[in-house]
């Protein structure tokens, strides 16, 4: 029997092929521990009132959508509106996914959490939701990255979050998960590993989507009542694609519905200068998970280039690598260049400084737009604000910061 | 039967356990490698177990994954790691068995992999990212070319769970001493001669403890309790000071280090070597 693409993962945490778990014996125990907490929590009111309430409160939820009917303009063609997961508490979607976790790391009765950051973002949230719970927290970050956003780094730390630097290997996201998941090895009984996107060995996959869903369900209902009907394309940026998971998720069995994942394009699609992992990888084990990596021909990761520290990573959620592989989602690439200029224009004609993340997604839906009548409707996910980005993009454009 | 099967039957009947070394291929370059198993081979080590180096080893601890870094720097290929085999796997007195991640294993593909350990002289594979869910696969693979796939047992691994591993494992079972990466550890962990002697009493296979283990003390207080001792990130520490001694100066000491280790098994049978 066909299974519904909602209705996957299957119980080994299989999306089709993709996903399982390829983790040391001594990390199975936690897994199956925070399967079971997430298998039990729907069933708990508390922990879905708790939930919902944050979303509410604390982060600031429904994000609104937006139209950028200046954007519109310069385009030419169809309409975009932006999901703003930038106006959230944190200033990324991050938060949906940290907040869920807290919860979960709670009633496991553990009091520790650790976690990978590549933009700093996913520490934010982390840091943010430990704090707001008085949890213990430990952000792995690679020192590449802890230089290219500064300010996350000492907001983390203003949050009471130790940051420990990573400095093996490419010293950027991919390393923070190697060590991240090092420290779980050794304290995984008292401690939860609270990872950052949909990628790693199940369940995590699954409870990422799960708790980043809210942005597409939102859009979704949002859509209908303003359009009285869906939108023809959905644009969102993918590095390891949590947000993109979460915007495509409630969308995925509206078949009228077009889902675009950007990966980031780098300098060129040339050996180390791109993160296109879906569009250049091909299927293979990393941290945890069976999906599309950018490997060489022996199984060693490869390096990896994104102007966007989100984006900087070889790997990819396993579903993504399903949904390529059934052609549910279609998956394309912005440059550097391209992110680049789509942060420009954004900031110039909307008021909105993106993520460098999401410029990607706008790159894309930006060009789109272009080739559509007036009529036609794309919703990008503006997964987080920019602010981060400022100074990186000063240094790149030799301007004063 | 596996070679590595015959090695400890013949173990068992003169009641000694295992002394079984780490080596990372390629550290500080392949001929390294090869001259060291060749001086293991006459201090009377039983069983090597060969890494192949991997990018991102997460279950390696900072001795090991730097090998592996300094290896792959260097660009050691999988290829080179079976040549080696292939070359010296017949003229040692000692079964080897590959270490790697399942990445390098899947990335070359389950039947060429095992199909090139068996024409190489590979006895086992220790895949430590594979889980017993995950595994079915390349065991059954592994099982038509006769090449024993062990599998590991940590403290986390609950009783059911540590069984049903031990059902379906072949060579030994790899019981790792401590919840953690692999390193040295100044004492082995308290639980640790009951967690292995229940594990034993579970199965009939041998079972080796390894991770943390690296001083003749350890060694002495395991010999009575395990079918073997593994011993890797103190040896590979040594294997590293090739970076800035002699060749000739490092093999000396590193071999002499191992024999250290191999005094207490030997205490047990005086025929031995």
């Amino acid at each position: 029997m066909r299974t519904a693409l909602r209705d996957w993962p299957d119980t080994r945490g299989r999306f089709g092929p993709f996903g399982g778990r390829f983790v040391p014996e001594t990390l199975i125990f936690a897994l199956d521990q925070l399967e079971r907490a997430y298998e039990a929590a729907p069933a708990d009111v508390n922990f879905q009132r708790q939930l919902e309430a944050l979303l509410a409160e604390y982060v600031g939820r429904p994000s609104p959508l937006y139209f950028a009917a200046r954007l519109t303009e310069h385009c030419g063609g169809a309409q975009i509106f932006l999901k703003r997961e930038d106006l959230n508490h944190t200033g990324a979607h991050k938060i949906n996914n940290t907040l869920g976790q807290a919860l979960l790391t709670i009633r496991m009765g553990k009091r520790r959490v650790i976690a990978e950051t590549g933009a700093g973002q996913h520490g934010v949230a982390t840091a943010t939701a430990c704090a707001r719970f008085g949890l213990e927290c430990v952000i792995y970050m690679g020192e590449e990255d802890m230089r290219r956003q500064r300010p996350n780094v000492f907001n983390m730390r203003l949050l009471g979050a130790e940051v420990r630097p990573v400095t093996s290997g490419s010293r950027t996201l991919r390393d923070a998960i190697n060590e991240a998941l090092r420290d779980w090895m050794t304290t995984v009984e008292t401690t939860h590993y609270c990872l950052g996107s949909v990628v790693g060995p199940h369940p995590f996959p699954r409870i990422v989507r799960d708790f980043q869903s809210v942005i597409g369900r939102e859009t979704r209902q949002q859509c209908l009542e303003r359009l009285g009907r869906l939108p023809d394309i959905v644009v969102a940026c993918v590095g390891g694609g949590s947000n993109a998971a979460g915007m495509f998720y409630p969308f995925i069995d509206d078949e009228e519905v077009q889902l675009v994942g950007v990966e980031a394009g780098g300098r060129q699609l040339q050996l180390g200068q791109h993160a296109a992992t879906l569009h250049c990888g091909r299927p293979g084990v990393l941290h945890g998970s069976y999906s599309y990596v950018l490997q060489d021909e022996d199984g060693q990761t490869l390096p990896v280039h994104s102007v966007s520290a989100g984006l900087d990573y070889p790997g990819v959620g396993p579903e993504h690598s399903y949904w390529k592989e059934v052609g549910r989602v279609r998956y394309t690439v912005a440059t550097d260049e391209e992110a680049l200029a789509a942060f420009d224009t954004l900031a110039r004609l909307e008021g909105i400084l993106p993520a460098l993340e999401s410029a990607h997604a706008l790159a894309e839906a930006m060009k789109l737009a272009s080739t559509l009548p007036k009529d036609k409707v794309i919703v990008v996910c503006l997964s987080g604000r920019g602010d981060k980005d400022a100074a990186e993009v000063a240094r790149i454009r030799g301007m004063p910061f | 039967m596996s070679a590595i099967d015959e090695l400890f039957r013949r173990l068992r009947t003169i009641g000694r356990p295992a002394f079984v070394a780490f080596v990372p291929a390629g550290d500080p370059d392949l001929q390294f490698t090869e001259d060291l198993l060749h001086r293991f081979a006459r201090l009377g080590v039983d069983l090597c177990e060969l890494g192949i180096p991997y990018s991102d080893p997460i279950a390696d601890g900072p001795v090991i994954q730097a090998a592996y870094t300094r290896a792959l720097a260097k660009g050691i290929k999988v290829q080179e790691v079976f040549d080696l085999v292939g070359r010296i796997a017949g003229r040692l007195n000692f079964p080897i068995a590959l270490m790697t991640s399942y990445s390098i294993v899947f990335r070359r593909g389950l039947e060429d992999f095992v199909r090139q350990c068996a024409r190489t002289g590979v006895a086992g594979l220790i895949v430590p990212d594979l889980p017993i869910e995950e595994a079915a696969p390349l065991g059954e693979v592994c099982r038509s070319f006769d090449l024993s796939l062990i599998p590991l047992v940590t403290p986390t691994t609950p009783p059911d769970r540590a069984r049903r591993i031990a059902a379906q494992a072949s060579g030994f079972i790899y019981y790792v001493s401590v919840t953690g990466i692999t390193g040295e550890r100044d004492q082995l962990p308290e639980e640790l001669v009951q967690k292995l002697s229940w594990l034993r009493s579970q199965t009939d296979l041998p079972v080796c403890v390894g991770f943390g283990i690296s001083r003749p003390e350890h060694i002495a207080t395991l010999a009575p309790i395990a079918d073997g001792v593994i011993v890797g990130s103190a040896i590979v520490r040594r294997i590293a000071e090739a970076q800035s001694k002699p060749r000739e100066q490092v093999l000396e000491e590193t071999c002499q280090f191992v024999d250290s280790l191999l005094r207490p098994i030997r205490g047990k049978n005086p025929t031995f070597p």
